[in-house]
């Protein structure tokens, strides 16, 4: 396998990213980079560690690790999934906050220690991070539950000051959302970008077609996070099998932009031929900027996701016979 | 009779893990509903929550108790986020009572 740093792999120009990565030979993970600066999204990281598991510790290698700014792998914790020693000396005067560095987790309980102490580690107001707290909670448990992987999720997060925005990644090895739906949506998801987009709608759940879902799931997980992507005009990406679905940026001009139930009508890009990768990495760019209280954005999803639901109702409507 | 839950003491302050709303909905909201009680569900000291811990605590309780854990199911204390998943999850179980299987 192969993957190469960058010093702009952010979900704006993912496809650049995207066209650099390899999955063949999942023995061994070389990893390439930019000689004098690497600047990544923190969903890249998730992603390398997805892959460096894959590979065993001992089988991943970095290639001419001589970008300066490459001390910033290590202040997330990359090396510590790997072998190789970093070359780089961190500072401990350094300012150490505003990021969380590249964490696995494997069940509930870890889940709700990370999500408790991954707020201080941010220095962020705490009417902030109400919409961070829930994007992660809901991602993942969606891992957790979804993705049958062993390894668990990884996930890994940085706040940038200067455009006040946290930006999130969650990755994990497992079957990826086209398998897990095929139980009960097989003739939806036929490619991963079917599949995608599917599970993107509202009360569709991998583990049931009934409306209103199991006791466990309602399958809305998904589009609340889209939405929340989507009114705070922020970038949200799913990369999973071949299939790779991107929220677009909306119109700053646009006062309020529409949620949509079915992601086709979402301002986005989509793609179903990148490099098959087995498992499911989602990323999402959170503003911090967005003046809207995170309870108005929740009942704006409320009524797009009943709305949705109402419709699929009425088509289930008998019609009268007519003779 | 009034049951009262407080949702804090078992979930924190950020109510999101569904393995605990899991546990108090089998141990404590079903019982209570099935034994004609009313449960108190104290979000006092919650900021905020989740949609899949809600649906995990609430979602088989009105499914299977219907009218009666409408009625009988009380929301205490609850911030403005918890609020809107309530409801959503609300909205979103009564339009499935007649319709419970997705159909193209």
């Amino acid at each position: 396998m192969k993957v190469t740093l960058s010093n702009s792999d952010y979900l704006r120009n993912f496809d650049r990213f995207i066209s650099g990565l390899d999955f063949s030979n999942s023995e061994i993970l070389y990893i390439h980079s930019h000689p004098k600066w690497i600047n990544v999204h923190p969903t890249v990281l998730t992603l390398v560690v997805a892959m460096a598991t894959r590979a065993g510790k001992h089988n991943v290698k970095f290639e001419k690790l001589t970008a300066t700014s490459g001390s910033y792998l290590d202040r997330m914790g990359l090396f510590e999934f790997t072998d190789q020693p970093s070359p780089y000396k961190i500072h401990k005067k350094e300012e150490t906050g505003r990021f969380i560095p590249i964490t696995v987790i494997k069940n509930s309980t870890e889940q709700s220690k990370f999500i408790t102490d991954m707020i201080p580690l941010l220095h962020l107001p705490a009417d902030k991070t109400d919409a961070i707290k829930y994007t992660v909670g809901e991602l993942l448990r969606n891992v957790l539950e979804h993705s049958g992987s062993s390894d668990g999720a990884i996930v890994a997060a940085q706040y940038y000051k200067k455009s006040n925005m946290i930006r999130i990644g969650i990755c994990d090895g497992g079957i990826g959302i086209k398998k897990s739906l095929q139980q009960y949506w097989a003739s939806n998801a036929k490619t991963d970008i079917e599949a995608i987009k599917w599970a993107l709608v509202p009360g569709i759940s991998g583990t049931t077609r009934k409306e209103g879902g199991t006791e466990d799931n309602a399958g809305a997980g998904l589009f609340f996070i889209k939405s929340i992507a989507q009114v705070a005009r922020n970038y949200f990406m799913i990369y999973s099998g071949s299939g790779i679905f991107k929220l677009l940026l909306h119109d700053k001009r646009i006062e309020k932009p529409r949620l949509h139930p079915n992601p086709d009508d979402d301002r986005h890009s989509e793609r179903n031929d990148a490099p098959y990768f087995q498992g499911t990495l989602v990323a999402i760019d959170l503003s911090l900027e967005n003046k809207s209280e995170f309870t108005q954005l929740l009942a704006a999803i409320r009524e797009v996701y009943g709305k949705a639901v109402r419709e699929r109702k009425r088509k289930k409507y008998k019609e009268p016979k007519f003779i | 009779m009034k049951i009262f839950v407080e949702i804090k003491k078992l979930a924190g302050e950020f109510a999101e893990n569904k393995d605990i709303a899991k546990e108090i909905r089998v141990n404590q909201i079903m019982p209570m509903l099935a034994d004609d009680k009313v449960v108190v569900l104290d979000f006092s000291g919650v900021s905020g929550t989740t949609q899949s811990f809600i649906h995990a605590l609430i979602s088989e309780p009105i499914r299977q108790f219907r009218d009666v854990a409408l009625e009988k199911i009380e929301y205490k204390n609850c911030s403005g986020i918890v609020r809107e998943v309530v409801k959503t999850i609300y909205e979103y179980m009564q339009e499935s009572f007649n319709f419970e299987t997705y159909e193209e």
